[in-house]
């Protein structure tokens, strides 16, 4: 019992330590003072600020724009790997396959950017492609590694979920594509959801690899609020970062309420059917049913 | 029959549904993640150039000889030089102790998630979780703004009279301690946690039927059943803050020497890409046999292997 209560002790003051310097930030982001750090009122002079500022609001259509494609492309192919690791027992490499899947995820940035920039060199030296860096470059080193973390997002569900199904489709005599597009797929739905938000956020976070693989004309939002933030705290900088945590507040937020909604209709359906089965074998009371019908 | 004829040679040339699904993500990862890793190494035998790209070129045709040229002197150099061996030891200290921290402020809180309530349980989950993507930068920017010499924290203790001149913490390696356990803390509690909520309690009951004081239970069962968890946990934290850049670029100082850091200035500050990639393929043999550790676990993980 009382190891019990000092968990919670820490856990309250772990959440403390998370959740406070954020919301020091926000409420600072609301200072009328020029001095980051004098109280000065009340203000959203700095919000409204950021509107005129057109190099800023470009970045930030750029970064919003990879981070689309890079969703897109990393629940794509993160998925691909999830189900090859989770279905694909046996093949040639799959220890190399599953190294290669879950590498990204701890590689230090500026290893994994280096490389890529220097690939992009060398094909362009070869193949004359990438002929400048720029928003592919940088779709491209993100998809890589956000579809990682989709994969072990993914992997996660489709270990949860029961084999039977599929299997009782392919009895049926469902192709392994009508049933991966039909059974699987809207089963692992909410974590792929899941996936896809949190590739937008990591790719709309991301500063290292950004900076190695862009070109010129190409500066996403990090990178814009970083070069700003090496030069000290400024309360226009407050306002932005404050802007981004509500977005990915809200964005957070939605993953969670979409799949707990997924998870209620699921389970309101099976209930369901358990029901109308119940029901129906009361309407056309059969043989081996009739003899306990308050078991049913 | 021309047509059955023309299938058959088709389905000779396009793979099969299950080497697709195999050959997409594997070609993926393969081009834009495992092949660079050799061209960095063989630009870490070139020579700085002032060139477009800026290296020399390793080999050459000349006179019908294909001649290799391995330049070793980035490695000789990085060995020769105190201030690269300074700042990989910095970036292994600061690794370990900051997992360490991660650990012990970690372990308390993934287990408290763990034994709270169900519903309770996923609303936890998402609190830690949220931090983690969200910008880092961001997160690490707000801590600049505390620990400054004018900053929050520094005018809390003035204010009660504790200290009569600022504390300097901003641009020291506490500061970057500060940051650094901030930042991955949620990395270690989420696998502590999934390795957590699945112990069975039935166990700890026997122990304590069985006359073993609570922290004992807690110390023989808990501690080495969650061995998988702290090994993902602590991976996840290690091996990214070796090669971290952005907390010691913002909160750090003189004193600070990582080697993420000496990278990136190398790279952008001096244009040197040969031994930029020369301090990258060291920084990775060093994390090699983390990175092969954290891969098993995970593996382990996958495949649903206790």
């Amino acid at each position: 019992m009382k190891r019990f209560r000092f968990s919670s002790l820490m856990l309250v003051l772990g959440l403390l330590f998370i959740y406070l310097p954020m919301l020091i930030l926000v409420i600072y982001s609301f200072n009328a003072s020029k001095l980051v750090t004098v109280w000065g009122g009340w203000s959203v002079k700095w919000y409204v600020g950021l509107l005129d500022n057109t190099q800023l609001m470009g970045s930030v259509v750029r970064s919003l724009e990879i981070a689309c494609y890079t969703a897109i492309a990393a629940v794509a192919l993160g998925t691909l790997a999830a189900f090859v690791l989770t279905r694909v027992t046996r093949f040639k490499g799959r220890t190399l396959f599953g190294g290669l899947v879950t590498a990204p995820l701890v590689m230090p940035e500026v290893i994994t950017g280096l490389s890529l920039l220097l690939l992009f060199v060398a094909m362009a030296q070869m193949i004359g492609w990438p002929q400048e860096r720029g928003l592919v470059t940088i779709w491209i080193a993100h998809t890589t590694f956000c579809a990682a973390y989709v994969a072990v997002v993914v992997s996660a569900r489709l270990r949860e979920l029961d084999l039977s199904i599929e299997e009782a489709a392919m009895d049926l005599g469902a192709r392994p594509w009508k049933v991966f597009f039909l059974i699987t797929i809207p089963m692992i739905a909410p974590s792929l959801a899941a996936g896809g938000m949190m590739s937008f956020a990591l790719s709309l976070d991301d500063l290292v690899l950004a900076s190695f693989v862009s070109g010129p004309g190409s500066t996403t939002l990090p990178m814009e609020v970083f070069s700003a933030v090496r030069l000290g705290v400024k309360p226009e900088i407050n306002a932005v970062a404050s802007l981004i945590l509500l977005a990915v507040s809200i964005v957070t937020f939605m993953v969670w309420f979409f799949s707990r909604r997924a998870e209620e209709s699921r389970k309101r359906a099976i209930q369901q059917a358990i029901e109308e089965g119940a029901a129906d074998s009361w309407k056309q009371p059969d043989v081996r049913r009739a003899q306990a019908p308050e078991a049913a | 029959m021309n047509t059955q004829k023309l299938k058959r040679q088709l389905s000779r040339i396009i793979p099969a549904g299950r080497h697709l699904v195999i050959g997409v993500p594997f070609i993926w990862l393969f081009m834009f993640f495992m092949l660079p890793f050799f061209i960095v190494l063989k630009i870490s035998f070139a020579e700085a150039d002032v060139a477009i790209p800026p290296y020399t070129e390793i080999y050459s045709y000349v006179d019908q000889k294909v001649q290799l040229l391995l330049n070793l002197g980035n490695y000789t150099m990085l060995g020769g030089d105190e201030l690269y061996i300074a700042a990989y030891f910095g970036s292994l200290k600061m690794a370990f102790f900051s997992t360490l921290l991660c650990l012990l402020i970690g372990y308390p809180m993934a287990y408290a998630i763990a034994s709270a309530r169900k519903e309770v349980q996923t609303v936890l989950v998402l609190l830690i979780m949220m931090p983690t993507w969200t910008a880092i930068l961001i997160r690490v920017y707000a801590w600049m703004g505390i620990l400054s010499n004018n900053g929050l924290l520094n005018g809390f203790l003035m204010s009660m009279g504790w200290i009569n001149e600022p504390l300097q913490i901003l641009n020291t390696n506490l500061a970057v301690y500060i940051g650094v356990v901030y930042s991955y803390l949620p990395f270690m509690i989420l696998p502590l946690y999934a390795n957590l909520v699945k112990h069975d309690n039935s166990l700890l009951e026997a122990a304590s039927d069985l006359g073993s004081s609570t922290f004992n239970s807690f110390w023989k069962i808990t501690v080495p059943l969650s061995k998988n968890g702290i090994i993902a946990g602590a991976m996840l934290v290690f091996i990214p803050v070796v090669g971290e850049f952005v907390i010691p670029e913002l909160l750090g100082g003189p004193e600070t020497l990582m080697i993420g850091k000496v990278l990136w200035q190398e790279f952008f500050n001096n244009r040197d890409w040969p031994v930029a990639s020369a301090l990258a393929v060291v920084m990775l043999a060093i994390l090699i046999v983390p990175i092969i550790l954290f891969n098993r676990s995970q593996a382990k993980e996958m495949e649903g292997k206790e």
